[in-house]
């Protein structure tokens, strides 16, 4: 069974999103702790690409900043490494194709196995690519998380038989970025995924504040937040980095 | 497993979001529908010949081969195209196409604004909503067409993300379409992007050899076919349209000149299959210039329209056959192409073209009297004049 399972074990999961190295990875660490003390079930750190064509600004920029400051794979691996030295909590990484595929699907797979990665999004990897990456994960026990988006409709069923670990349900059109109200119904998304698995779901993409991660949560499994963070993040003091996890504690 | 659609050998495929599968699945639908189709191929004829003035002039270069003194030099006018490049073939054929799917809104990256100009131009004429995506150091590079798309009643956004180049304004326009697709298509100006873009690309673009072929043999008798086609590539739409209909003939060599920049030894060049490596993005694998941990380099050229760190799927296919050739222009060579053909013919080319000219002007002394290169002009040099006199130390407003 796959570890990302245990996200889910205890009602609905907290995801927060993080970007490796923004603004350096000594900062990742805090953060990537702070979540599992305050609660989160499962991490996404994100390997920053240059092109990032599914994030929206916020996003677009943390991953500026971290590659401007020097953050690569190689590093983000050893990063991981000493981390799982005592966070215990399943932990994937979101990044795009070509930082897997450049770097060598097999070697960066078989690494992430090996540093205790559970599974890997990527956001430009759709159903009928996967065959590039998804039987290497397979081998080495890595999910490839399967995404579903508001457009998915007559694919759901064909993308959801096949998920494993959970599947990334994307909220909305458009880019990840915070939105002031998600009008896709999650509800009938989810209905549709579970009548073909009992792979979990969570919501991604523009949840901006507490109660929408509770209305997500709600309707799925668990709940993604990303550009929310990492907006309060960049404003970089201490402060504001223990109000990210009033996501988690309420 | 389904199987990967749209693959030229390990290239092509459709790396893209989720949210995007269907609109692409659609789109592939839609484009297998028309592309046979009598009635759509007439109405799309009709643009092309009766709007956008086709077919394009083969025009016999004398005073060059003279000067040269070696293969008898043709030149392909696509630069006599309305709207002044090659890129009219596709934006209307992609218009039509998106007016028939039920489209209302068009939306279109653009590097030296070429495409733009020619989407917003078929947006105007069929009575759609356009909105482009420019790099802004190329609006500012390309003022004058910035102003012709705006002239025309498209909206231009500037992308500042990145190098503000062609690759920020591609990656924001496929933003854009995840953001609105109902209404929208995604117009791309080369053969690039996910299946089923590079073949629709190729196919709308094709007229270009189809025309060299009848055009030849016209001027030099029968079953005459060149001895070289030489087209300018950045995403490759130009170059993969002169190659089509000469692929099948062996003895036609095909040659791809890419903007080497300051020098294919440099870090300030985009000549993609000479100096990048394979990769997925924008929709596809194929070569591209980046790192070791496969992030996208900044590239550079002199031209805006060959400034892109990728290359079309049919290309590095084409090159990993050895079918076609694929060489590094520098420049320096691009500009005094520019000025030579100016000088030499009265003909101002694109910066881009200017490419093709120089490997014609190494290759053509080399080559005997009865050997024909034909060069593909893919654009008019209007657009360039300023930047070309800032390069060599001229101050002149456009």
């Amino acid at each position: 069974m796959s570890n990302i399972a245990k996200a889910f074990e205890h009602g609905k999961a907290f995801i927060p999103f993080i970007t490796c190295g923004d603004p350096d990875l000594e900062t990742t660490g805090q953060v990537v702790r702070a979540a599992v003390e305050n609660g989160a079930d499962l991490i996404e750190l994100g390997i920053p690409f240059s092109d990032p064509t599914a994030e929206g600004p916020v996003i677009q920029e943390a991953n500026i900043r971290a590659l401007n400051a020097g953050v690569t794979t190689d590093k983000i691996f050893d990063f991981v490494r000493d981390l799982r030295k005592d966070v215990q909590i399943p932990m994937v990484f979101m990044t795009y194709a070509n930082v897997v595929f450049s770097y060598g699907s097999e070697k960066f797979i078989r690494t992430c196995s090996h540093i205790g990665i559970d599974g890997i999004i990527l956001p430009d990897v759709p159903f009928e690519e996967k065959g590039d990456f998804d039987p290497i994960c397979k081998k080495y026990n890595v999910d490839l998380i399967s995404m579903i988006a508001p457009t998915s409709e007559d694919r759901i069923a064909m993308i959801a038989s096949q998920a494993s670990g959970f599947i990334y349900v994307v909220s909305s059109l458009g880019v990840t970025g915070v939105r002031n109200e998600i009008t896709t119904d999650i509800r009938h998304m989810t209905a549709l995924i579970r009548s073909s698995t009992n792979v979990p779901c969570a919501v991604g993409f523009g949840i901006s504040t507490p109660e929408q991660a509770e209305k997500m949560a709600a309707a799925s499994d668990g709940a993604i937040v990303g550009s929310a963070i990492i907006k309060l993040l960049a404003r970089k003091s201490f402060h504001v980095r223990g109000r990210i996890f009033f996501f988690v504690v309420r | 497993m389904l199987e990967s659609k749209g693959r030229f050998g390990i290239h092509g495929g459709q790396y893209i979001p989720e949210t995007l599968m269907n609109a692409v699945i659609e789109l592939d639908k839609a484009y297998t529908l028309y592309r046979d189709d009598p009635e759509f191929n007439k109405e799309l004829t009709d643009l092309l010949n009766n709007y956008a003035n086709r077919p394009s002039r083969l025009y016999y270069a004398e005073n060059m081969t003279k000067d040269l003194g070696g293969a008898k030099i043709y030149l392909k006018r696509e630069d006599l195209n309305h709207t002044g490049a090659h890129k009219i073939n596709n934006a209307l054929g992609q218009a039509l196409l998106a007016k028939k799917m039920g489209k209302s809104r068009l939306i279109a990256e653009t590097g030296a604004g070429q495409h733009g100009v020619a989407t917003a131009t078929a947006a105007a004429l069929l009575g759609m909503e356009c909105v482009v995506f420019m790099g802004k150091l190329d609006m500012e590079r390309q003022a004058l067409n910035v102003y012709k798309m705006r002239l025309l009643g498209a909206d231009v956004e500037a992308v500042t993300t990145g190098t503000a180049t062609l690759k920020d304004a591609v990656s924001q326009a496929m933003r854009e379409w995840t953001n609105r697709i109902d209404d929208t298509h995604y117009c791309i100006g080369s053969c690039m992007g996910p299946h089923p873009f590079p073949t629709i690309v190729r196919d709308f673009q094709s007229v270009i050899s189809r025309e060299i072929k009848w055009q030849l043999q016209e001027a030099e008798g029968r079953d005459t076919l060149p001895d070289a086609v030489i087209a300018c590539v950045g995403g490759g739409s130009n170059a993969i349209g002169s190659f089509y209909h000469f692929i099948d003939d062996k003895s036609v060599k095909l040659i791809g000149c890419e903007a080497a920049g300051r020098g294919i030894d440099t870090r300030e060049t985009a000549a993609t299959i000479n100096t990048g490596r394979l990769g997925i993005f924008h929709g596809m694998k194929s070569y591209f210039c980046q790192d070791k941990y496969g992030q996208i380099a900044p590239v550079y050229s002199i031209s805006a329209g060959l400034d892109y760190p990728g290359v079309g799927p049919e290309h590095a296919y084409l090159h990993d056959i050895g079918r076609a050739e694929y060489v590094g222009i520098t420049d320096e060579e691009a500009v005094s192409a520019f000025e030579y053909l100016s000088r030499t013919e009265g003909i101002i080319p694109a910066i881009e073209s200017a490419h093709a000219v120089a490997h014609a002007m190494k290759i053509a002394p080399k080559m005997s009297r009865d050997q024909i290169i034909v060069i593909t002009l893919s654009g008019r040099g209007d657009k360039d004049c300023a930047a070309i006199a800032r390069y060599r130390g001229q101050d002149i407003r456009d």
